[in-house]
């Protein structure tokens, strides 16, 4: 072993600069987020929690096609439909288990009137299971209270598709 | 036998086949629209171009005629732009609403644009508009997706024999329709559903209810009737949603009948779900144990001759002969398959089954119907007749009611007097039964249940043989049953033994209070005030007349909810199997009967659904048959008695409407409401 080495352990040299190297962090932007006060940004095509939209004049949008049912890889989606009384094709049912859904975006994908998105909502943890198992209802609501951040999130990622 | 060359294979075909029949022959598939199997053709749909060596242009496959030295190629340059430009012109005009369309994911359309289509539109104009035509209960109509195939078309005009589709205008404004507003009337009516290649003509009930990929398949015998057309019955969950035809040459072909088809949405409604009790006057809800436990004390100290049986048109062979097995165990005989009273003489098995077999039809060449009306008691034996009668050569008698079969016949007469007048040899159609190589004389079940049946049967089967319709290579006898279970009944045994009581003498007995117990098993179609004080035991699937009576209701399976044997008009077993379970604690019928077999202390000798067919393949060897039809040995037959001079009538006044299903069904109810006052206006009074 040289001098040099042995001078360096005696005096604790690699604690000293671990040290150094921690106090340095009290001097630069720091990277924690004070969520939920604060929060980071989002991509326009985060995928969380769903909704079923409507058309500018109160329409629903979904038309019970059933593609994003069959392409459920989770098999989280369960419709049934039937005519309205106007003739016209809608669902009666339309419900997610948001447990059996693993976020991948397919029902979206599929979706050809773009009434069921993920919206940019991640914040929606509830006390009991049952709660996770949403409701044409639930949805339809998520829909009205996200629309404005779904249709810009829409038209931010339009260009790319 | 000319002999030409497809994609390099060479092949020998029979004359006239077209050289579309023939790709498909090597299997070559060529796409099509207006092409079907067993309509004429049109060819204006130009979907099967393909290439021939030495023509000028692509050729429509499906009307060009094979002939010598032909090189065909399906697969080249020139036939794949010839159907991508077709395939580009039928969708200048078809909307884009696949995801609303009920065709979605079975459209002939759809599949082919995938596989032969441009992946892309140059169409920028506006498309055209139809107005949906009005065509009753049962079809829907989105006529903006018609292409114009004009299969409904030529479907009602040769198949169902009722010309009332059309094509109005030309070109760009021609639309298919009735012309004037009316429900379509044929009885085979759902067919076009099936043979539409878009989603033009969708099932109305059915609509926008369920995907064709989220519906478990299960393929199954009707038993609407006693022609045991194959069906698939589609079922999402626990539920029937829907019911097609399955294709069997020999029986159906590929066409159901609409009470078959539609009638599905009864199987939902009216259904007995649980055991039910009558206490104080009132059927009460009860359980299995209360039920039977009520049975047995009724049954414990019975005589043996106090008890009988009926079974009901829907019963399988292996709950009717776990039944008889049970009356067996209690010393009586007082069993009967046949609720309609019919009395005729069952020793010969020719004597009570179609011996010339649906599929015999297409040899016949003289037809005589004696007191039925083929087009509803057995809508796939007059859709053969029709067929048989298109090719020509065939005459058609009719012995009855005066009715319209859908294709041009002689009406002999009303009365029995006319069959002795045709032994004797007596009129014209004595003649063309004589000069007829194959004829065939179709005796309808609603003629048996007459007071004077037996008799009838007598001389139709003397009828026959004067005719020299009994020959080694052809059997003209045929009797049309009408319900699923007489024949299979007859088969093992459900009948009155040695001197057992038959139906009319099960209710007279009822009536004088000779009978303690009658164990109706879904008998719905007798009278009811006629079975007095007796003790009623009803099973079965729905809350129809049997029901109301009972005192005791055991809940039962449907024929979609049970693994079941039924034996048709022919004489042929086939294996009906469960699509769905039964509700609530409704169970399959052979099961009821022997639970209650051992609550009653005579356990029966099977515990298995396979040993029950063991026993009953022992008991009735023609079962052992699957699928087959087996020739009848030729004996004669009949009871003697006389004939009387009263007319025969129409023994299904109501088509729609003839077994607890159909009566539970929303959709038949509209049927008779909109269909029956334009074809059967006797039954709308």
């Amino acid at each position: 072993m040289s001098f040099l080495k042995s001078t360096r352990r005696l005096f604790l040299y690699e604690l000293v600069r671990g040290f150094a190297l921690t106090f340095s962090y009290m001097f630069r932007p720091k990277v924690t987020l004070n969520y939920p006060y604060e929060k980071g940004p989002l991509s326009p095509r985060f995928r969380g929690e769903h909704a079923l939209r409507r058309y500018p004049n109160g329409e629903e949008r979904c038309i019970a096609c059933k593609l994003c049912e069959a392409i459920c890889p989770a098999q989280a989606i369960t419709i049934e439909a039937e005519p309205r009384d106007d003739n016209s094709r809608r669902t009666t049912r339309y419900d997610i288990d948001m447990t059996k859904c693993i976020y991948c975006g397919l029902c979206q994908e599929a979706c050809p009137v773009d009434a069921i998105v993920e919206g940019p909502n991640f914040e929606y943890a509830t006390e009991t299971h049952e709660e996770l198992l949403y409701n044409k209802d639930k949805l339809l609501a998520n829909g009205d209270r996200w629309e404005a951040e779904i249709a810009a999130n829409l038209a931010a990622d339009a260009p790319y598709r | 036998m000319p002999k030409l060359t497809i994609n390099g294979v060479e092949l020998e075909v029979a004359g006239g086949t077209s050289v579309l029949q023939a790709c498909e022959q090597i299997g070559v598939e060529v796409p099509r629209f207006c092409y079907h199997d067993r309509l004429s053709v049109p060819a204006n749909c130009r979907m099967c171009l393909v290439e021939i060596e030495k023509t000028p242009k692509p050729v429509a496959s499906c009307a060009m005629p094979c002939s010598d030295g032909m090189v065909v190629h399906t697969d080249s340059e020139m036939v794949h732009k010839a159907r991508k430009s077709v395939m580009e012109m039928l969708l200048i005009n078809h909307p884009l609403d696949c995801p609303i369309c009920d065709q979605g994911g079975e459209c002939d359309l759809q599949d082919q644009a995938m596989a032969y289509g441009f992946d892309r539109s140059r169409y920028a104009e506006m498309k055209r508009a139809v107005t949906d035509k009005e065509l009753g209960p049962l079809v829907k109509t989105v006529m903006t997706r018609c292409i114009h195939c004009t299969r409904c078309v030529r479907f009602v005009d040769e198949i169902a024999g009722t010309p009332e589709l059309g094509g109005l205008n030309r070109n760009e404004h021609m639309e298919i329709g009735t012309y004037v507003t009316q429900p379509l009337t044929s009885e085979l009516s759902g067919n076009i559903i099936d043979i539409c290649p878009v989603g033009a003509l969708t099932n109305k009930p059915y609509a926008f209810e369920a995907r064709p990929w989220e519906l478990q398949k299960t393929e199954t015998i009707d038993v609407m009737d006693a022609i045991g057309g194959n069906i698939r019955v589609d079922a999402r969950g626990n539920e029937v949603m829907r019911v097609l035809p399955r294709l069997n040459e020999e029986i159906n072909e590929e066409w159901i009948n609409d009470k078959t088809r539609f009638a599905c949405d009864g199987l939902k409604r009216q259904r007995l779900d649980q055991p039910y009790v009558r206490k104080g006057g009132k059927l009460q809800p009860a359980s299995w144990s209360e039920a039977f436990s009520l049975i047995a004390d009724k049954l414990r100290d019975i005589a043996p001759g106090r008890f009988a049986a009926i079974a009901g048109d829907l019963a399988d062979c292996e709950s009717m002969f776990a039944l008889k097995s049970l009356l067996k165990l209690f010393g009586s005989s007082n069993i009967d398959c046949r609720q309609d009273g019919a009395d005729y003489d069952i020793s010969v098995r020719a004597g009570y089954i179609m011996n010339s077999s649906i599929a015999g039809i297409d040899q016949a060449d003289a037809v005589l119907l004696i007191g039925t009306n083929p087009r509803h008691e057995g809508t796939s034996v007059n859709a053969r007749i029709r067929k048989r009668w298109l090719r020509g050569g065939m005459r058609v008698g009719l012995i009855g009611a005066a009715v319209d079969l859908g294709y041009p016949h002689r009406y002999l007469g009303a009365t029995p007097q006319t069959i002795q007048d045709l032994i004797d040899g007596k009129g014209e159609f004595a003649k063309i039964l004589q000069n007829a190589k194959k004829p065939m004389v179709i005796l309808g079940a609603g003629a048996l249940a007459r007071p004077d049946g037996a008799a009838l049967q007598t001389s139709v089967c003397a009828l026959a043989e004067k005719y020299n319709m009994i020959r080694d290579d052809w059997n003209g006898f045929n009797v049309l049953q009408r319900a699923a279970s007489s024949v299979g009944g007859i088969d093992i045994g459900f009948v009155p033994q040695s001197n057992g009581l038959s139906t009319k003498g099960i209710l007279q007995a009822a009536e004088t209070g000779k009978l303690d117990v009658v164990y109706l098993l879904g008998a719905d179609e007798i009278d009811m005030r006629q079975l007095g004080n007796a003790f009623v035991i009803y099973q079965g699937h729905h809350g129809d007349k049997g029901a109301h009576r009972a005192d005791v209701i055991l809940p039962g399976a449907a024929y979609t909810e049970k693994n079941a044997i039924y034996i048709n008009t022919e004489g042929r077993p086939q294996m009906a199997l469960q699509a769905v379970f039964p509700p609530g604690e409704a169970r399959e019928d052979w099961k009821i009967i022997r639970a209650l077999s051992a609550v009653v202390n005579k356990p029966l000798a099977f515990d298995t659904l396979m040993q029950l067919r063991a026993l009953m393949v022992e008991a009735a060897p023609v079962l052992a048959n699957m699928g087959h039809f087996v020739k009848a040995d030729w004996k004669s037959f009949g009871k003697p008695g006389s004939l009387t001079t009263k007319p025969f009538h129409n023994v299904i006044a109501n088509f729609y409407m003839t077994d607890p299903i159909s009566r539970a069904s929303p959709t038949m109810a509209k049927c008779v409401a909109e269909i029956v006052p334009l074809t059967m206006p006797e039954a709308a009074e």
